[in-house]
């Protein structure tokens, strides 16, 4: 029976209303009185000196405020990176310098060169294209490995070669490994490379900068899905203003998909302009500029080998990678390859032997950084596809083979550093073969046969490190914050409340899970909680919403924060029924004397904390507020087995997507609709990665696919209704909710179930195709059957 | 520039406009209708649609000199006077069409004149008809359904959940 409130019930969002009426406020629909407009003069070559920037033509353009460029700079920081990584031989890592305006050299195509501050958008556009710029044109490294080779020129001239570190993990498994791998029945040898791709929440990018004379107050409206991060990063790194002198918000945003958690040059540059030019400056990106200036995702090329005893069980996994990291380091690009995706190797799978070597490397392309999953799709496609690999050489079952390997007994210490807590990998694979009607495919492809198509049936497990993080772990790991969350609880004197929470929503719908969770708590209607986020002014302190974090670690100390209001309205309620407070039950809204029939409602008890004239005020203050840091003891491990079914055209080599299930398990669940709904577009997006996208650039660095007319997003008619399960429910054994995050999951778990589908299909059509790399393009899968 | 009428959800509205702004900037900036949205420059993401009498277009595509003298209705124009969502809009909500909202007011507008023309449309023309509108959030599943509830239709088994 379906609950009608509270935890577990599948609450209509409240936010909806505002975005089906048009009147949702993203960071574009903010126009201050008296603001200027930025355009931003961007590279369109990937790698020059600059050997003059004339601005004197454009400065005297029609409605020009102020040009800006590099020099203006050269007194603040460089846009800093959150995570150093020591390397295997422990040395930091390479660390360049990253100026919010190009100075010396452009380094990728969409550097930015200059600024054009001017009354209007298209005078500043006008006038841009007035400066003359002398750009002596170097040669572009695009290539990771010929980026490596010896003498390869430099993406930036003061570090000693393009190679960002060289990470080994565990580097004392080593030895083990390779001794396992030689010593193997069978090694199953993989090359595959992860496609760079660009995350294109629909909400381009906005900045817009304030700054108040009267008390040297600074303001930035910017869509992130973290302002206290991005108040961190700016105030403390970029420009040095004082925590309590900005103010950063976030109001609506469009959408984020990790590219949104970056603190990026136009945030520091419409703060720091708003200043020099005493007016509020905004900056809203074009898409095609969106293509060239925000953080990429994945992009690695990797070795995998997986070596098998005699039985079949998984002896040992070893990996090589390169990982992109483009021209700069981005926020948390060097934790991406490293700790989000090497201590993910073990997957599923109770394989004793892990070693995961990866190069991180500068190239003269956008900076890559963190995108829906992180590493840890990354980890999943290489250790499932060359699973299904190893099972097709073998000749054996893959959904047997890989539930021969899973781990059964938990809590688990995998060989790469992290314990599992809970989990039961046989029960998401029985609910997918129930929900993909495993058994009914034979028929299936028979029915597709008969229409001249090939069909094929591909499976993955996946697991992924989410609830990030506990912050003396990561801190011994390189970060350099901490990965906690906050929330304040204020209870209104009329018993209405608002929390304020670290975590922004920007599609996840916390306005109306989080108050779920509280009304479940206190026994009150959802309708009388408010969810308050977005704004450092108005909320105590956040690390924001990625990771799959917000529920796990904001949500946690939501909860803190409200047993703490429980447990002082309880104190009130005593006071006011002359009971003992060890006596007081809270239930359905209204506080209790055990044994008695004497009761207070919530209201009473509100009333009285804020009009103590019968109050225990030699005890407690007046008052209903509190706030709680919660800072997590371990990851949260969600982790499901996914399926998907593909018709692949014999004649034309195009891929569809027949049928996709996926069966998870995300520990409790606070909003199921909400949940099925997060993983519904996760899914979306890896099946974009595995079919349709692809971030292009040719061997000049020149950026090849810049719109949506050359880089493809999903449609609808590419893709199926998705068959979605979430009843399998280890809880969390290390938060109050026993909740895991489900945020990423669909994104992690389905690229390579659509390529091992695809695998399949080729096979049973005699092709001997044994790999291709995504995305499984018509062409591509064309020229593999006729090689 | 020069000077334009036209009627906007049933409300009389004018400005002076510079012959290169287009509809969206002139709902958008002078006439303060943010619910239009600006998801690309190559009139791909559908996030600007709007009716210009009663056809759905791309606000981004239409100069708003070309709009002089039309009926125009934007997403803000759907709803009640009184706030009460319309069939398509109470759909999205029941079937949880849309997360960051931000391609929300473009699917309306479509999914209204797709209706229009075709007021029980099957899974797949849906499918085909959303063609120009793009949506990260929900992988379209849901987004789908709303579009067949709010037509009267059945829903098939495997979106039930």
């Amino acid at each position: 029976m379906p609950k009608d409130g509270g935890i577990g019930a599948s609450s209509k969002r409240r936010e909806d209303i505002r975005f089906l009426t048009g009147t949702g406020k993203y960071t574009d629909d903010i126009n201050i009185r008296g603001q200027a407009y930025v355009h931003f003069l961007r590279s369109d070559v990937a790698h020059a000196k600059i050997n003059g920037i004339d601005t004197s033509a454009a400065a005297a353009m029609p409605g020009v405020v102020q040009i800006f460029t590099g020099a203006d700079f050269e007194a603040v920081g460089g846009i800093p990176c959150g995570w150093e990584i020591t390397d295997r031989h422990g040395k930091a890592m390479q660390e360049p310098k990253h100026p919010v305006l190009a100075h010396g050299k452009v380094r990728h195509v969409g550097d930015p060169i200059a600024a054009v501050v001017a009354e209007s958008l298209e005078q500043a556009r006008d006038a841009a294209e007035a400066i003359e710029l002398d750009l002596e044109e170097l040669p572009a490294v695009v290539n990771m490995k010929a980026a490596l080779v010896e003498g390869a020129t430099k993406v930036h001239d003061d570090l000693d070669n393009n190679l960002c570190y060289d990470w080994g993990f565990v580097e004392e498994n080593k030895g083990a490994v390779d001794a396992a791998i030689k010593g193997a029945a069978h090694v199953t040898t993989l090359e595959l490379v992860n496609n760079r791709l660009v995350a294109n929440p629909m909400e381009p990018r906005v900045a817009v900068g304030e700054y108040d004379r009267a008390d040297g107050q600074h303001t930035l409206h910017t869509t992130s899905q973290n302002p206290h991060v991005i108040r961190l990063l700016m105030g403390a790194f970029v420009l040095g203003i004082p925590e309590h002198k900005l103010r950063v918000v976030a109001p609506d945003v469009g959408g984020g998909f990790g590219t949104k958690i970056f603190h990026y040059a136009e945030e520091a540059f419409c703060t720091f302009a708003a200043k020099a030019v005493n007016r509020p400056v905004k900056w809203t990106s074009s898409r095609s500029e969106a293509f060239m200036s925000d953080a990429h995702g994945r992009d690695h090329v990797t070795k995998i080998e997986l070596a098998l005893d005699k039985d079949n069980n998984f002896v040992a996994v070893r990996t090589e990678t390169l990982a992109n990291m483009g021209a700069y380091l981005s926020t948390f690009a060097s934790s991406v390859p490293t700790w989000l995706h090497g201590t993910l190797m073990a997957g599923n799978y109770k394989t004793p032997n892990v070693y995961v070597n990866v190069k991180a490397v500068f190239t003269n392309t956008v900076p890559v950084d963190a995108y829906r999953g992180a590493g840890r799709p990354e980890a999943t496609y290489q250790l499932e596809r060359v699973i299904d690999m190893a099972a097709r050489e073998l000749g054996v079952d893959p959904i047997a083979l890989r539930r021969q390997n899973y781990i059964t007994e938990f809590p688990y210490a995998t060989p790469v550093a992290v314990e599992y807590d809970t989990g039961d990998y046989n029960a998401t694979m029985d609910k997918l073969e129930e929900i993909a009607d495993i058994k009914g495919f034979a028929a299936r492809r028979k029915e597709s046969e008969a229409r001249g198509m090939m069909r094929g049936l591909g499976i993955n497990n996946y697991i992924e490190a989410c609830g990030i993080a506990p912050s003396n772990l990561v801190g011994q790991l390189g970060a350099r914050a901490g990965l906690y969350d906050a929330a304040t609880v204020r209870v209104n004197a009329t018993g209405s409340i608002s929390v304020m929470v670290g975590a922004h929503s920007h599609g996840q719908g916390h306005e109306t899970a989080f108050p779920q969770v509280v009304a479940e708590m206190l026994g009150i209607d959802e309708s009388m909680i408010d969810i308050v986020h977005g704004d450092t002014s108005k909320i105590p302190f956040g690390m924001g919403t990625y990771g799959s974090r917000s529920l796990a670690v904001c949500g946690s100390a939501m909860v803190r924060a409200t047993e703490k209001i429980i447990n002082k309205a309880k104190k009130i309620a005593a006071h006011l029924m002359e009971a003992s407070e060890a006596d007081i039950e809270l239930k359905d809204g209204n506080f209790s004397v055990a044994g008695t029939d004497k009761s207070v409602a919530w209201g009473d008890v509100t009333l009285a904390a804020y009009v103590p004239h019968n109050y225990p005020l030699e005890d407690i203050e007046p008052g209903l507020e509190e706030t709680a840091f919660y800072d997590p003891a371990n990851f949260t491990y969600p982790a499901g087995a996914y399926a998907c079914e593909v018709e692949v055209d014999p004649d034309t080599g195009k891929v569809t997507i027949a049928r996709f299930a996926a069966a998870d398990d995300f520990g409790n669940v606070i909003n199921p609709m909400i949940v099925s709904g997060q993983v519904h577009g996760g899914i979306a997006q890896g099946i974009g990665q595995a079919l349709l996208e692809s971030c292009v650039y040719d061997e000049d660095g020149q950026l090849l696919s810049a719109s949506y007319m050359d880089y493809t997003m999903p449609r609808a008619d590419d893709l199926p209704f998705y068959s979605v399960d979430h009843s399998c429910q280890t809880p969390c054994t290390h938060n109050p909710l026993g909740v895991k995050g489900c945020g990423e999951a669909g994104a992690i778990g389905s690229p390579p179930s659509v390529i091992n589908a695809v695998i399949d299909a080729l096979n049973s059509g005699g092709h001997d195709v044994k790999h291709i790399d995504m995305p499984a393009t018509p062409a591509k899968v064309w020229a593999a059957m006729q090689s | 520039m020069s000077k334009i009428t036209m009627t906007v959800n049933g409300k009389a509205a004018s400005g002076d406009v510079e012959g290169r702004t287009l509809l969206s900037s002139f709902l958008r900036e002078d006439l303060f209708l943010t619910g239009t949205h600006i998801g690309c420059d190559t009139s791909q993401c559908g996030a600007c649609v709007v009716h210009v009498n009663g056809v759905a277009v791309k606000s981004c595509t239409m100069l708003a000199a070309e709009a002089d003298g039309a009926e125009i209705s934007t997403i803000e124009g759907q709803a009640a006077p009184d706030g009460t969502l319309n069939t398509i809009q109470q759909a999205f909500q029941d079937h949880h069409g849309l997360q960051c909202g931000f391609c929300t007011p473009g699917m309306v507008m479509s999914a209204a004149a797709l209706l229009k023309e075709n007021p029980k449309p099957t899974e797949a023309e849906v499918r085909h008809y959303l063609e120009g509108n793009i949506c990260r959030c929900t992988g379209y599943h849901n987004i789908v359904k709303a579009i067949l509830a709010a037509s009267g239709q059945e829903i098939p088994a495997i979106a039930a959940e």
